[in-house]
């Protein structure tokens, strides 16, 4: 499977993801949160950033199920599904993940039929990676 | 307007494009890119009537892997003043031909050449090379199996089907439209293969909501243009093709195949790309007779639609209804078969095929046709061209 491959603005994410942490980049300026990261705010041009703690929860956006051809780790498991989920208080902030069965569970886990737009997932986490379940499972 | 300022009229119909050529179309052709940019150039030199040694001046994509260097001591051109290229793929087609307008019109060269040669069909699929696809934004999307171009695109079509309602069928009228040509054309890959709802509808997925005939060819081939002044082009063999309007658009906090990351994902460069275009052209979209429009998937089609002002905003998979794409419909689209049906070569099929139209030379030709509009690939930084006859 790929990992993030990272750079010197998105480093701190996984950093804090390794942690267990959700946390997103906001600027130390005018406060707004930014995704992905970047070296200056765009609304201030503030070079100061900080690292917010934001709540792991929020609401499926969209989502795709991928068929081969695919890498083969993911060949493997598809159809799986990749979701985008919208942060609760935070709805710029959208991230691309996978909503699985439960913690520790892989790609593909979640019976289809159980994916919805709108449907309120929080976050776990899994070998750094920021995974989503259903919040009423 | 003060004298001497070039305005925005400054490249309203100053030049045109006066050459168009092509090499063969296949999944796999036996030539190298560099051999079959060469053939398809002076394909184009030859079609313009216009002398190699004349070409001052070229533009391409940075994706092209012939570089001007190696094309123009090839070919023989003359001293080069001009050249360019523009990024993020298919969004620069268009770009191509309005950077050598700007260059023409301007006095920075005089015989321009614009081209795209690739061996997608037998060559590897870009997704594949993980080393490429994995600097920043791979990082937030890749590690989860967000892999392909598709995969991106599907994320937002699923959301644009979930907010206005738009269908499969919707989908299947712009692959069927494009079909439907390419089965006149029989440069087209797809030219002896008819599309049904049946074929579509059970047709394998690819990533969900988007299916196998939603995705653009896997093509070998070459296309190039030559565009010159419209004094000169007066006295060109062929009918000139005038650059009515040209337009660059990268918006704000845009970020490529996966916008997802700002207020409004689902309108993407189309918009901002249109109003550039309308705002320095004389035609509105009512005008346009019949139109290229960028089509690597299907749902691209819908938000152009939109973005470039031919219905409203939710409205384009409505718009497609009761053979509104076909020939004799009110916008007939992509009537050379497009990426999804004659050709993916970036886009620049369309821009030749836009071409044939005001030529009146097209295998499916929109009778009467005087005003073309091209686009280049929506959902990244874009460009689009409205052509004139
Ligand atoms: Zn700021």
């Amino acid at each position: 499977m790929l990992r993030p491959v990272t750079d010197a603005d998105g480093a701190p994410f996984w950093e804090y993801a390794a942690r267990g942490e959700l946390r997103v980049q906001a600027c130390a300026g005018c406060g707004e949160p930014r995704f992905p990261p970047r070296p200056c705010c765009p609304h201030c041009q503030s070079f100061e950033a900080e690292w917010r703690l934001v709540p792991g929860t929020g609401r499926v956006w969209s989502y795709v199920v991928p068929h081969p051809p695919l890498l083969p780790d993911y060949a493997e498991l598809a159809p799986y599904n990749v979701v985008v989920v919208e942060l609760d208080k935070a709805p710029r902030i959208r991230l691309v993940g996978n909503l699985v069965a439960g913690p520790g569970e892989p790609l593909g886990s979640l019976p289809a039929d159980r994916l919805r737009i709108g449907a309120r997932v929080r976050v776990v986490f899994d070998d750094g990676l920021p995974r989503w379940v259903l919040e009423r499972s | 307007m003060a004298a001497g300022t070039a305005g925005p009229a400054g490249l309203k119909d100053a030049t045109a494009i006066v050459g168009i050529g092509q090499t063969p179309f296949a999944k796999r052709l036996p030539e190298d890119e560099r051999t079959l940019a060469c053939r398809a150039v002076l394909a184009a030199l030859d079609d313009a009537g216009i002398a190699p040694g004349e070409v001052d001046a070229l533009a391409s994509y940075t994706m092209e892997e012939t570089d001007e260097v190696e094309l123009a001591k090839a070919c023989g051109f003359g001293d080069l003043t001009f050249f360019s290229k523009v990024g993020f793929g298919g969004g620069g087609s268009c770009a191509t031909v309005a950077h050598l307008a700007a260059a023409v019109a301007t006095g920075q060269a005089s015989v321009g050449v614009a081209w795209r040669s690739r061996k997608r069909g037998s060559g590897a699929r870009p997704w594949t090379d993980t080393t490429v696809q994995l600097p920043t934004p791979a990082q937030w999307t890749r590690p989860y199996g967000l892999l392909r171009p598709v995969d991106e695109i599907a994320m937002l079509a699923r959301r644009y089907m979930h907010e206005y309602g738009a269908t499969r069928d919707h989908l299947f009228n712009v692959a069927l439209a494009c079909r439907n040509r390419a089965n006149q054309n029989p440069a087209a890959i797809m030219y002896d293969r008819p599309l049904t709802r049946e074929m579509y509808m059970t047709s394998r997925w690819i990533s969900e909501p988007l299916c196998l005939f939603d995705n653009c060819l896997e093509t070998d081939g070459a296309l190039a243009c030559v565009v010159i002044s419209a004094e000169r082009a007066r006295d060109c063999r062929r009918t000139p093709v005038y650059v009515h309007s040209a337009a660059q658009s990268l918006p704000a906090q845009h970020h490529g195949m996966v916008n997802y990351w700002n207020d409004d994902p689902l309108t993407g460069p189309a918009w901002t790309a249109a109003r550039h275009l309308w705002k320095h052209s004389d035609l509105a979209p009512e005008d346009v007779d019949v139109a290229q429009i960028y089509d690597a998937f299907t749902p691209l089609v819908l938000l152009s639609l939109e973005g470039f002002g031919f219905c409203g905003r939710g409205e384009g998979g409505a718009f497609t209804e009761g053979g509104a794409l076909e020939i004799g419909g009110p916008l007939p689209v992509n009537t050379g078969g497009g990426g999804l049906s004659e050709a993916y070569v970036h886009g620049f099929n369309l821009i030749n095929e836009g071409v044939k139209q005001l030529r009146g030379t097209s295998t499916a030709q929109v009778p009467g046709a005087s005003a073309c509009l091209v686009t280049a690939g929506e959902g990244v930084p874009t460009s689009a061209l409205l052509l004139r006859s």
